[in-house]
């Protein structure tokens, strides 16, 4: 629990009953399952059983004679449609690849990829029709390794992808789609003036999100158009990409969001939804689809699995002369993995002069990847902290305070030419040091490690309506899911802006016809940019609110101020005029002009990089490699915590993700290409008695370019874990580990070979 | 495609017919914890599910000739609060207590775990270490198999057509006798073991070990009694010599696979390591 | 072929439905009597969201025939309030934010509150292994542990 709860504001900073609390642990909540329409259809989708085939034939027609069945598509029922990187409007992802993700072209390219679906009476006719849909495969050579996918000869993925940057005419066809940089200074000139260069290796597996809630939908298309029931972390791209795909006008498809049981970056992208809508024209009835968990370990979006060098410099003292990184990252079967993110950050807790890093984003036979809170991240940094500990080892110095001695500040510019404001490393280097279980005694067997982490956030298109009713009381309409809490963030900004009774304030995610374009929940960017949209609105609401307050007092506008919840003559010379309340003004509204309202569509901008610091204990059996962590505490620099409890519980949550990530979740591959994990039986994400209370220290460094200081904390957390965990386990055994997941088989391994 | 019968008899002859005119199409539900899983990942397309729990002698403990008869489908969670058994056996049913989650516990069945067949089964190399005899119903009446003989390979058992473990039996305990399981997983929980070790063992006045037995789970087509891992142990004080003696042993017993929970490196040596600690822990039950 | 016809108490209600054989008892409580309170994460027994009792003992009702519901009392997460009143479990988990997303939150207030009934002040490793079948990918569980503790003992009225 924070030390103390901020008394400057009134709402904001406080625990604010949540709106969908009470909802919530009552089970009245409805996710993206729980909604049955009359006529309902049960939709499923058949998926291929190679890693990489061309498809030859799809017969579908007994599945469509079986009674029941009242639609079956494949990849003919939907629009070509042309390559195209896009940008499209605000969204930067290729519609094809999308098209052809959630159903195979002439192509499957992954254990898993969709290459039918059938809409049925009951889920026992559907699976029934799966079964009858024959499909006629060529198998291909399959390569889910990118090392391996860039070597001549490998099978390739797309005929049609070239390398980003080569030559259209002599370019071959390649599995690598771009390869982002970033460069700073000379990183040649920093090495010479290195006393120690470390240069490492590691790799990592692919790893998934794990929301426990599995895709869904229900779909209803009708003449004048579509709605769409979904769990997303974004309706409005969802809104976007089917248009694009199903090729028809954005306002013809209304995209509900319901309640989202986890996304972490999983639910940015189109599965299933578009399958359910086209299902839906056809049978003339709604169609719901869910996803197995089965399916959504095939083929929804983990992340890369990573090839990570990393070369560092550095003086006797600590001072780190040159940085560098080169990342290969697994994309999936389409082209897009996350290596812009890690170039823009994996070295960007520090203020360094010289700084080279690139990567290569490679398609491979494995799902499309998608983001995974930080995406792209957490890899590249597992490696950086990872050198940047031994590099400390080697020259004597504490692990902090090496950190410290290289640490980004205000002024400090990284990498891709960003200058930070205001970030608080530093503070949180310093508090890590200062606290108790940095200095507490360790048993035997047990080590100790640290690690540092930085995200770079999203700031973007969000938009809010302030509706004021005439009894004073406010209905707030804002465009993004909540995954963590939101909301109630929202409320308390509004209620803070306007003056008014934090429970005056109903916040309401619209639909995509209630409101403007909002982007995903994603990038750590809705308290911020979503937060400045609904201050904006709630101001421009003021505006309005004051001005009719003018107007009843017969002054003019600019002799109102808006205090306290109140509209008030600005001067004693303007007269006297008895303040008047929000719901006093509304409720002389209708004869003022008509009711009070605010909106704004803004592209915030501004938004400010977190910085984090974890400290994690842990023991290790030395006879079974089995790894106990006994004491964890994350430190992080959080901007200012609107809600402080959810605050803590997006580090707590993202620190457990970064446990798992080091200990035991992995991504298993058989020799044929497929799956052989897909379930959480064999995908081990931690469970309630494998961690323990996760401490978090929150230090505020305020973002100057948000009304209430905030900046991002969802992602930050996920980035230190994995080093932290897997430095920790290297203190207590004096052996290094480069590669995850450190599963007992590899310790026990290295143990043996160490001498035991 | 036939739909799914489900019968839900009220005795044993009743529930083997059943069972045996189904074919090989017909299965048993007790706990269902690993019915359902396999039906639902289409391993097994049964037309005919027979549900035993109606049938009062699967769902009942009792004691009987100085031990205890189990009915097959009694929930792990049911064992755990039986005092006299959990005094009498505390390896069988801190083994049978290791299967899957609490909510796992509220169904799955010593019966069920054994009859699945899997090389990793908790409870089995646990109830093999007891000397546990299944007792099996079928069409020609009942006999008693050893549990070590039930699982003839990955999911496959010796029963004939229409036979049914209705009830497992855990012999009367010598004085100074003790027991225990352990196995290994990556986590705290929920994982499938992947190497289990069960001892029981039985001191004389001295101390010293007049009879024991090791069952050995996960690092073979089936579970394993290990007369040699035994053999080391019987005639000695289990002291260090006799613990390395055993940890041989049972590594020496194992012929697992390389899968996704573990090397065969990892499994043989892990089988050892915990081979002591369950002998240590065994010795002081044996000894209170 | 014809459906079973399965009557059983539901949260003290006498409950009727038709089911296949092959539908779970989960798949009954959300399809046929939209219970959707109670939640479908994997469908193997390996997440706890689809967590219910029968006869007070947990289950996962994913891994239960609709069918062998005839004649038990089974209790979801609907039945935790009385009424108006939210369970102390409930209300602590609000009040200390032990939820983000939610979808595991049934599962675990199902789970906890069966564990406060067996032991009334249990320490956090059992809790923390009486849990460890219900994921959760949001929390880390440490608000989850401790609103359970902190519940435990308000209602021991320590």
């Amino acid at each position: 629990m924070p030390d103390e709860v901020k008394t400057e504001y009134k709402w904001v900073g406080k625990r604010n009953p949540r709106p969908d609390g009470v909802d919530k642990v009552t089970g009245r909540a409805k996710y993206g399952a729980d909604l049955y329409l009359p006529g309902m259809l049960t939709g499923k989708i058949l998926r291929s059983p190679h890693a990489h085939a061309r498809i030859k034939s799809i017969d579908t027609s007994a599945a469509a004679a079986l009674s029941g069945v009242k639609a079956v598509v494949t990849s003919a029922d939907f629009p070509d449609i042309p390559k195209s990187p896009g940008p499209h409007g605000p969204i930067i992802f290729d519609f094809r690849d999308f098209s052809w993700n959630m159903m195979a072209f002439d192509k499957v390219l992954y254990d898993g990829h969709a290459v039918a679906a059938v809409a049925a009476t009951s889920e026992s006719i559907a699976r029934q029709a799966l079964k009858l849909i024959k499909v006629d495969y060529e198998v291909l050579p399959h390569v889910i390794d990118p090392v391996a996918a860039m070597q001549p000869g490998a099978p390739i993925l797309h005929e049609d992808q070239i390398t980003e940057g080569a030559d259209e005419k002599t370019a071959k066809p390649s599995n690598v789609y771009r390869i982002p940089r970033g460069e700073k200074g000379d990183v040649e000139k920093g090495f010479a003036e290195a006393d120690i260069v470390l240069e490492r290796e590691f790799t990592t597996k692919a790893v998934h999100q794990g929301y426990i809630e599995p895709h869904a939908c229900v779909a209803d298309a009708s003449d004048d158009g579509v709605e769409l029931f979904c769990t997303t972390q974004g309706h409005f791209v969802f809104r976007s990409a089917c248009a694009k795909i199903l090729d028809m006008d954005i306002s013809r498809i209304r995209v509900t969001a319901s309640e989202i049981g986890g996304g972490f970056g999983g639910k940015n992208n189109v599965y299933g939804e578009p399958v359910a809508i086209r299902l839906s024209q056809l049978a003339r009835r709604p169609v719901k689809i869910v996803m197995s968990r089965d399916e959504v370990f095939r083929a929804t979006g983990p992340t890369s699995g990573a090839h990570v060098r990393v070369k560092i410099g550095a003086r006797n003292d600590g001072t780190i002369t040159a940085a560098e990184g080169e990342v290969t990252y697994q994309a999936g079967a389409f082209k897009g993995a996350s290596v812009g993110a890690a170039v823009n950050c994996m070295f960007s807790p520090y203020d360094l002069e010289n700084a080279k890093v690139w990567g290569y984003d490679v398609c491979v036979n494995r799902p499309k990847v998608a983001a995974y809170r930080a995406p792209g991240v957490p890899m590249a940094a597992f490696g950086v902290e990872s050198v940047i500990n031994e590099l400390a080892d080697e020259l004597g110095i504490d692990p902090v305070e090496m950190r410290l001695k290289n640490a980004a500040k205000e002024g400090t510019q990284n990498i891709m030419g960003l200058k930070y404001g205001p970030i608080g490393f530093i503070d949180i280097l310093e508090a890590m040091k200062a606290h108790p279980h940095y200095s507490a005694p360790l048993g035997e067997n047990q080590g100790r490690g640290i690690a540092a982490g930085y995200w770079l956030h999203a700031g973007g298109i969000s938009c809010a309506s302030v509706n004021v009713s005439d009894d004073g009381t406010v209905t707030l309409i804002e465009g993004n899911p909540d995954i963590g809490g939101s909301r109630a963030s929202m409320a308390a900004m509004v209620a803070e802006e306007l003056g008014i009774d934090y429970a005056s304030v109903r916040p309401i995610i619209g639909d995509t016809s209630s409101v403007g374009f909002s982007h995903l929940t994603a990038g750590s960017r809705v308290t911020f940019a979503t937060g400045m949209a609904c201050v904006q609105a709630a101001r421009n609401a003021i505006k309005v609110a004051s001005d009719r307050a003018a107007k009843i007092w017969g002054v003019s506008e600019d002799e109102v101020v808006w205090e306290d919840g109140h509209a008030r003559p600005a001067g004693a010379n303007v007269g006297d005029h008895k303040p008047m309340s929000l719901a006093e003004i509304a409720a002389k509204a209708p004869m003022t002009g008509g009711p009070i309202a605010g909106h704004a569509e803004i592209n915030a901008t501004g938004q400010g990089p977190a910085t984090g610091a974890h400290l994690v204990d842990v023991e290790v059996d030395r006879k079974s490699g089995y790894v106990t962590v006994l004491r964890y505490t994350v430190f992080q620099d959080v901007g200012r915590a609107i809600s402080p409890d959810y605050v803590e519980g997006q580090l707590q949550g993202g620190a457990v993700q970064g446990i798992g990530w080091a200990l035991n979740e992995e991504y298993i591959y058989g020799e044929d290409g497929c799956l052989q994990n897909p379930g959480f039986l064999d995908y081990r994400v931690p469970v309630a008695s494998d961690v323990p209370m996760i401490d978090v220290c929150l230090i505020e460094v305020p973002n100057p370019n948000h009304p209430y200081g905030v900046r991002g904390v969802g992602e930050t957390p996920i980035v230190p874990p994995q080093a932290a965990v897997v430095n920790a386990v290297g203190n207590a055994l004096g052996i290094r580990f480069n590669d995850l997941p450190v599963s007992p088989p590899k310790i026990l391994k290295a143990i043996k070979e160490a001498g035991g | 495609m036939a739909d799914i019968q489900y019968e839900a008899p009220q005795d044993l002859s009743a529930a083997s017919a059943l069972l045996a005119a189904g074919g090989g199409q017909a299965r048993i539900l007790a706990g269902g914890t690993d019915l359902l899983v396999q039906m639902k990942s289409d391993l097994i397309e049964p037309t005919l599910i027979i549900d035993i729990k109606n049938i009062s002698e699967t769902r009942t403990i009792a004691a009987e000739n100085g031990g205890f008869r189990i009915g097959a489908a009694v929930p792990g969670a049911e064992l755990g609060e039986h005092e006299a058994l959990s005094a009498a056996w505390p390896g069988v049913v801190e083994a049978a207590e290791l299967i899957g989650s609490t909510q796992v516990q509220g169904r799955a069945s010593l019966g069920g775990n054994l009859c699945n067949a899997s090389p990793a089964a908790d409870s089995v190399p646990a109830m093999i270490a007891a000397g546990a005899v299944a007792s099996v119903v079928g069409q020609n009446g009942a006999r008693d198999v050893l549990v070590e003989d039930i699982a003839t390979g990955p999911g496959q058992t010796s029963l004939a057509s229409g036979e049914i473990v209705a009830s497992i039996f855990l012999p009367e305990r010598p004085p100074n006798s003790g027991d225990a399981y352990l196995r290994f997983i990556p986590r705290t929980e929920m994982d499938i073991a992947v190497v289990g070790v069960g001892i029981s063992l039985t001191l004389d006045g001295g101390g010293v070990c007049t009879a024991a037995r090791v069952g050995l789970g996960a690092v073979a087509p089936t579970a394993l009694l290990v007369g040699p891992a035994a053999d080391a142990l019987i005639g000695t004080k289990i002291d260090d010599a006799a613990l390395d003696n055993l940890a041989a042993a049972t590594s020496a017993a194992c012929s697992p696979i390389d899968d996704k929970r573990g090397t065969i490196e990892f499994r043989t040596d892990v089988a050892g390591v915990l081979a002591r600690r369950v002998a240590s822990i065994a010795l002081k039950r044996a000894a209170k | 072929m014809a459906k079973h016809h399965v009557t059983t108490t539901i949260n003290g209600d006498e409950t009727e439905f038709l089911c296949q054989t092959e539908q779970t008892l989960l798949d009954v409580l959300r399809d046929e009597l939209h219970l959707t309170g109670t939640k479908e994460g994997c469908g193997t027994g390996d997440c706890g969201a689809c967590t219910v009792t029968i006869d007070g003992r947990l289950v996962c009702s994913c891994l239960v025939l609709g069918v062998e519901a005839e004649g038990h009392a089974i209790e979801t997460i609907e039945g935790m309030a009385d009424g108006d009143t939210l369970h102390p479990l409930q209300r602590n988990f609000i009040d200390m934010a032990a939820l983000q997303c939610g979808i595991c939150t049934p599962g675990v207030l199902v789970a906890a509150k069966n564990l406060l009934e067996r032991n009334p002040d249990p320490s956090e490793t059992e809790v923390r292994y009486w849990l460890a079948g219900n994921l959760c990918r949001c929390t880390g569980y440490d608000k989850i542990v401790r609103a359970v503790m902190d519940t435990a003992a308000k209602m021991r009225g320590a």
